[in-house]
């Protein structure tokens, strides 16, 4: 009986499997934007396009692509790649004003790239890879060398699905003085399947793009679970972007505003391609008066979810339902406040920090970060990762934790010592963070003299240190229930979330701008003029002495006095002198 | 200078700025050049100018074998027999091609007597490749009894798969030998090259007058490519179109790729792109109302799309396109027009050394009947069966005009014969060693303008290993092992290439004169003035003393 049962399971798998290799797309695409107003008044929109491909990368021979971009698929197969995070950013997200951000990424480009255990040469295959991406983003990811690359060994987990965590397989650069621009963001669209043609991205327009405060664009690659059984791999490829408009200055002192006053275009149509394509707009407040604000038209539908700790409400319009293109031919969502609100309540996240460098003269200086934790009543544990040039020179006997005027100490603590020229700083720890506190976190630095082609073209403008990583499982407020990753919107579901009481956070600090001594550059040429001068006037005389021949002269004709008292002689007729 | 100096301490000055002189040139000079000399390993620039001058001589090995029957007795006796042809052709000052076939007449084996008395000339050729050695450029030509059923009325000759052919003799009292030699050298000619062939593949040692349109269609040899399979949707509202590409590249162009396989490399992939749309909007035919895309429009349609396209992102071969275009809804049906209005059977073109586009027109059930999008399924078969002529085309695998006598075996499931894989092999190794020349030339060339370049030892020995290769291959063909000389001319290849783009030839290029000057000059004129000075002053001092004895006298 058992086997009869198996034997017909069996027959039913294989006619599955069989309908399945012709039936349903193997790739699917879904898009998203998330338009959510700050606690500051500004606006954060987030667009996320999910493609999902139900292959296996991995493979020999040849590599059929129809909505995962054929670029990115052949780098992931050629580089054996497991995991790839980029991340392009113009600004700084002010965690403390604009409040937990979904995804957050430090200024300037940052990679991450977790490689497969076949692997044999990880840092050939990065320095390969680094290279090619910068080709098909036209960023100065080529600059990512041995000392601003770095191997963490705690802070960055892979994302996706993964059984190896053995963290020499990861590296992790970040170059904080890269310049993000349209020149960026025009090959990141191109990966898009439907382009910026049709779908959420005819909303990308560089122009208005880049008038923001924050602009940050990523790539995210991964491998994920093909089903709930997750017997095969599917891989996923995460594109988000997130720009954060300035609403008062668009809207003339206004805080409300519409997507054709942001993007000065308005939504049409889905991309064909997508089998979800979603506009959320975050409308829960903080007090119960849901009538603060309205959005038109009217939501379809709503939705529920906790976020980061807290309890939101999205309105969602569905590009794809075809009701909602039947008033109207296209889709320019708005928002009003019903009444100006003066006063903004600003509620500070439970996770924030901040980074200066302090110290005076050009030879030692102290970088310190300060890290808040705002929960009234949880205490709970963040890794921080620091990674500074070789040429900022630590001292680690001063490194100082003080929380509440008391020692902290931290329970992991990883640090590797640069190299000049050949590697960075390395200095990772987990620490303790006790509810309702300020942690401080001090560390000395001498500064170290470099060779005057190191210099950058401008090095008085001063060298950047890369902010400091805070990864951390915050626990929430509120009891939150987990939802299956399929179905839940994208801008939930790229960190893995842990169980209901914790979210994850991956914070960034702000870069550091440190002046180094700067020589005077025309000194070389100086030097070897000055020293040239010296040998020649001290060969001169040498020369001279050696090679004149000196003899005693008799006086001749004597001097001029001489001469007149003989003319006078003469005249007078007495013989000369 | 006084004369009443005292003439030793006058000899200790002079003495003095002569041994400054000496010391200067002596030790400072050589001190200076030593320390400040750019690296440079020796070249080969004897054996780089000796392969500026290309005189190839290409040597194929044929065998003309008489069945039973096929020649008179007398004749038969005189078997077997070698002779030589040589033809030579001076294609310009430096590079002259002179074709040698060494034939050699025999008569059948018993074994291959059997073979050509099968029922059908095609079992015939299966059977007899058992009998040959498998050697690459080696032809052999079976000579048939006039009456021999084995070919089919009104064929002369029977050109098969692999690197035989059978041809039928000619009956008569008259010399049978001379009478067949004409179609032995011409099949001869179809089966391994022409010196129009090769003069192809010289085309750029050749002015370009001499060259027909045909020369330059073909991509340059390389040690790999890519192919890329493209479908473009331009209207993914109203089409949904899958092709199924996997299962056709395995079955169409796989086959055809592991024939090619000693050739180059080869890596396909495709992709589908959505609205992406040609760069010329079509001109709409009341007529036939139909949408046109004239002949002349047809540059223009590529770059636009090419945008989308994308480059390979991990290797540096060329890249072969072929693009399937599914037009709008709007546009639709779309139709080629060549240069004199008529339509193109194929509705396909192909731009040289670039790749192909053929456009797929989709049948429009009447409108309303059916919900966009449309579900389309490519017929695959139809649209691999122009890729893959277009792909031999830009191979440069082309028929040669022949008589209507020749019959031609089809190429089969591969896509391509024995002896169409030995005339690509024969240009290519000409290419080969013309392209290793050319580099090479300008290498040293460039080595020789700027002195400033350090040329290091591995430099130094890839060019060493380029000549060498060359050198073997030039020799290999003229002894006729095609095999052996295309390996040769692939590894001079890679070697060139490689000593040329080495990026340490770059190190010290842009060392500009002005700067080195600029720190020489406070160092060197301070010394060399008053060394120069008193030398001066030592020759005129000695001229004089010459002088005064004459005065005298």
């Amino acid at each position: 009986m058992a086997g009869a049962v198996a034997a017909v399971l069996g027959l039913l798998l294989l006619l599955g499997s069989a309908g399945g290799s012709t039936g349903p797309p193997r790739d699917s695409l879904r898009e998203e934007l998330l338009l959510s107003p700050l606690p500051s008044g500004d606006l954060a929109a987030t667009f996320q396009f999910r493609a999902r491909w139900d292959s296996e990368l991995h493979r020999e021979g040849v590599s059929h692509y129809r909505l995962f971009p054929k670029a990115l698929g052949q780098l992931i197969s050629k580089f054996l790649v497991r995991e790839l995070h980029l991340s392009l950013t113009q600004g700084f997200w002010r965690t403390r004003t604009w409040g937990q951000p979904y995804l957050q990424a430090p200024a300037g480009a940052e990679l991450w790239v977790w490689f497969q255990d076949s692997v044999t040469d990880v840092d050939k295959a990065w320095k390969e890879l680094s290279n090619i991406l910068s080709g098909i983003f036209c960023a100065s990811l080529n600059f990512i060398d041995s000392t601003n690359t770095v191997t963490p060994t705690a802070s960055f987990k892979p994302l996706g699905l993964a059984n190896v965590t053995d963290h020499h397989l990861l590296r992790y650069a970040v170059l904080p003085r890269e310049v993000v621009c349209t020149e960026n963001l025009t090959p990141w669209k191109k990966l898009l399947p439907c382009g910026s043609k049709a779908g959420l991205a005819v909303l990308l327009k560089a122009e208005r793009l880049f008038h923001t405060s924050y602009h940050s664009q990523a790539v995210h690659i991964r491998p994920i679970c093909r089903d709930a059984s997750c017997q095969s791999v599917s891989w996923e490829l995460r594109q988000t972007l997130t720009v954060v408009f300035d609403t008062f200055s668009i809207g003339q002192g206004k805080r409300d505003w519409s997507l054709f006053k942001m993007f000065s275009r308005t939504v049409t149509e889905a991309c064909p391609l997508a089998s979800e394509s979603k506009i959320y707009v975050d409308i829960s407040s903080k007090t119960q008066e849901n009538e603060l604000l309205e959005v038109t038209p009217l939501p379809l539908s709503m939705h529920e979810a906790s976020v980061q700790g807290d309890r939101r409400t999205y309105a969602v319009y569905d590009l794809l339902s075809p009701s909602l293109f039947n008033v109207s031919r296209s889709l320019n969502v708005q928002l009003k406040w019903k009444r100006p609100q003066d006063s903004l309540d600003l509620s500070t996240p439970v996770l924030h920090a901040q980074r200066y460098v302090s110290g005076y003269g050009l030879q030692t200086g102290e970088i310190s970060t300060l890290i808040y934790n705002t929960h009234p009543y949880r205490a709970f544990p963040v890794i921080l990762l620091e990674t500074v040039p070789w040429y900022l020179r630590l001292y680690v006997h001063t490194l100082v934790i003080t929380t509440k005027g008391k020692e902290n100490k931290p329970s992991y603590i990883h640090y590797q010592p640069a190299q000049d020229r050949r590697r960075p700083h390395l200095l990772e720890m987990l620490i303790q963070l006790p509810a309702n506190s300020v942690t401080k976190i001090t560390i000395q630095f001498e500064r170290a003299l470099l060779k005057w082609t190191e210099y950058t073209p401008d090095p008085n403008h001063g060298f950047y240190v890369s902010p400091s990583v805070l990864s951390a499982l915050v626990p929430s407020v509120i009891a939150m229930k987990a939802e299956d990753a399929e179905q839940s919107p994208l801008f939930t579901s790229l960190f893995p979330s842990s169980d209901g009481s914790s979210y994850f956070v991956r914070l960034y600090t702000e870069p550091l701008l440190v002046n180094l001594p700067t020589p005077d550059f025309s000194m070389p040429y100086n030097v070897i003029c000055l020293t040239c001068t010296v040998v020649a006037v001290c060969y001169g005389s040498f020369y001279n002495l050696l090679t004149r021949t000196f003899h005693v002269e008799e006086p001749s004709r004597g001097g001029l006095a001489k001469r007149l008292a003989n003319i006078i002689r003469k005249v007078r007729g007495v013989p000369p002198l | 200078m006084a004369p009443c100096l005292p003439p030793a301490e006058k000899a200790r000055g002079k003495r003095a700025a002569l041994s400054f002189a000496a010391v200067a040139l002596v030790l400072g000079l050589p001190l200076w050049w030593k320390t400040t000399e750019t690296y440079r390993a020796s070249l080969p620039y004897a054996g780089i100018s000796a392969l500026g001058s290309l005189r190839f001589q290409l040597t194929v090995p044929v065998s003309v074998v008489f069945a039973k029957g096929a020649l008179p007795g007398a004749q038969q006796r005189r078997l077997p027999f070698a002779d030589t042809q040589e033809e030579e052709r001076l294609l310009n000052p430096k590079t002259s091609v002179t074709s040698r076939y060494e034939t050699t007449y025999r008569s059948a084996t018993a074994t291959e007597q059997a073979a050509l008395a099968m029922a059908t000339v095609q079992e015939a050729d299966a059977e007899l490749l058992l009998l040959q050695e498998d050697s690459l450029g080696a032809l052999t030509v079976y000579v048939i009894p006039e009456t021999s059923p084995l070919l089919p009325q009104g064929v002369g000759v029977y050109v098969g798969k692999h690197r035989s052919a059978v041809m039928r003799g000619t009956q008569g009292p008259g010399d049978v030998l001379a009478a067949i030699s004409a179609r032995v050298q011409q099949t001869v000619q179809a089966m391994s090259f022409t010196t129009d062939s090769i003069t192809t593949a010289l085309s750029d040692r050749v002015p370009m007058d001499q060259l027909g349109t045909d020369t330059r269609r073909p991509f340059k040899s390389s040690l790999g490519y890519e192919i890329t399979f493209s479908l473009l949707n331009p209207d993914p509202k109203s089409h949904d179109v899958h092709w199924d590409i996997e299962a056709a590249v395995n079955s169409y162009v796989q086959p055809f790729l592991d024939k090619l396989g000693s050739v180059a490399n080869f890596s396909v992939d495709s992709q589908i792109l959505y609205y992406a749309v040609l760069g010329v909007s079509p001109r709409f035919d009341k007529a036939s109302s139909s949408f046109i895309l004239s002949a002349l429009s047809l540059p223009h349609v590529i770059n636009p799309v090419e945008a989308r396209l994308g480059s390979s992102a991990t290797s540096l071969y060329p890249v072969l396109n072929f693009l399937l275009y599914v037009p709008e809804r709007v546009h639709s049906p779309l139709y080629i027009q060549d240069k004199d209005g008529a339509a193109v059977g194929t509705n396909a073109f192909h731009s040289p050394r670039w790749g192909g586009i053929m456009v797929y027109n989709i049948d429009h059930p009447a409108p309303d009947k059916a919900p966009l999008p449309l579900r389309v399924d490519v017929d695959m078969v139809r649209v691999m069966e122009v890729f893959l002529a277009q792909l031999r085309l830009l191979f440069g695998i082309s028929q040669v005009p022949l008589p209507e006598e020749f019959l031609l075996e089809s190429p089969g499931n591969n896509g391509l014969t024995d002896w169409e894989l030995d005339r690509l092999l024969w240009t290519r190794t000409v290419e080969n060693i013309a392209t290793v020349s050319t580099t090479l030339t300008s290498l040293a060339q460039l080595l020789d303008k700027i002195g400033n370049i350090v040329i290091k030892d591995d430099v130094a020995s890839e060019v060493y290993h380029a000549v060498a290769s060359a050198q073997t291959a030039m020799l290999e063909l003229a002894s006729g092992h095609l095999g052996s000389a295309f390996q040769a001319s692939k590894e001079a290849v890679t070697s060139s290439e490689r000593a040329f783009f080495d990026p340490s030839l770059l190190h010290l290029l842009y060392f500009p004169d002005d700067q080195k000057f600029a720190i020489y000059i406070p160092l060197f004129l301070p010394m060399a003035v008053p060394i120069l000075l008193s030398l001066v002053k030592i020759l005129r001092e000695a001229k004089q003393s010459k002088k005064e004895p004459i005065k005298t006298d």
